[in-house]
């Protein structure tokens, strides 16, 4: 693959990505996909929820749980092709699908998180 | 320190290299594509890599979620209720241990990629995973906490 300038870049993002899946996906996924809905414990009320995603706090924690965890798979999935399934003459295209989905899932939770009611 | 002097300097570089006529040709053995399938170290690596697909699923989810509470009330209820459904669940079980890999996987390399030094001694692997470790507790505490109702 050629050496671009972007790349001790993206590669920061990739990083800073990783460790926001590892310290705090797990919980949240744990808390709101498993032990909310199957009942284990009792799910936020919807007022609740509006309230965090209102608070500051709140909206930041959810802008850098949407975007750079994004970024972090943009990098592994590319190399996983590259790598794994040794996909290397349609990289434009993997490296646009890739990006291009993290920037677009950024800009999505950023628009979202600003312009909530 | 020693000046080195360049062997290219002073003579010019020539536009098209000269190969002779048996010009040895690289030599790469085909590999094949379900080569990470014959060795545990192999097929973990691309365990790990494919972590990163689950989390992309679980983004995908939030940034449903938050669309469903911006859009009121009922938008909400229906999103927690499709939640509930068997096959969501599943998806979310298998995420969950792709995602708890992908953080274990994470911290236990963590002593490679940072090399702290404490008065010119390097601090042990154990510290620096350890410290990684109590980190994780630690905000796993303080999201519940914010989840739950603070």
């Amino acid at each position: 693959m050629a050496k671009r300038p972007i790349e001790p870049f993206l590669w920061t993002l990739f990083s800073a990505g990783g460790v926001v899946a590892a310290l705090l996906v797990p919980v949240h996924l744990f808390l709101q996909y498993l032990a909310f809905p199957l009942g284990w414990l009792r799910a936020p009320s919807y007022e609740r929820a509006l309230a965090l995603a209102h608070h500051p706090l709140g909206r930041i924690y959810l802008f850098v749980l949407c975007s750079l965890p994004l970024f972090h798979w943009a990098h592994r999935f590319r190399y996983t092709l590259y790598d794994g399934l040794q996909i290397k003459h349609i990289n434009e295209l993997i490296d646009l699908f890739c990006y291009g989905g993290a920037v677009v899932g950024t800009a999505l939770a950023g628009y979202l998180l600003l312009t909530m009611a | 320190m020693v000046s080195i002097a360049a062997d290219a300097v002073g003579h010019e570089m020539k536009q098209a290299p000269a190969y002779s006529e048996f010009h040895p040709r690289w030599y790469r053995s085909r590999v094949s594509t379900y080569w990470w399938l014959g060795k545990w170290a192999h097929l973990k690596f691309i365990l790990r890599e494919l972590s990163s697909v689950f989390v992309a699923f679980f983004v995908v989810l939030t940034l449903l979620q938050i669309w469903a509470v911006r859009s009121g009330p009922e938008a909400y209820a229906e999103f927690q209720e499709w939640l509930r459904k068997p096959l969501v669940i599943t998806l979310n079980v298998i995420s969950f241990f792709f995602v708890l890999f992908h953080a274990i996987t994470w911290f236990n390399v963590a002593p490679r990629a940072m090399a702290v030094r404490v008065g010119g001694k390097r601090v042990p692997d154990v510290v620096i995973a350890g410290s990684n470790y109590a980190a994780w507790v630690v905000v796993s505490a303080i999201v519940a906490w914010l989840l739950l109702g603070g």
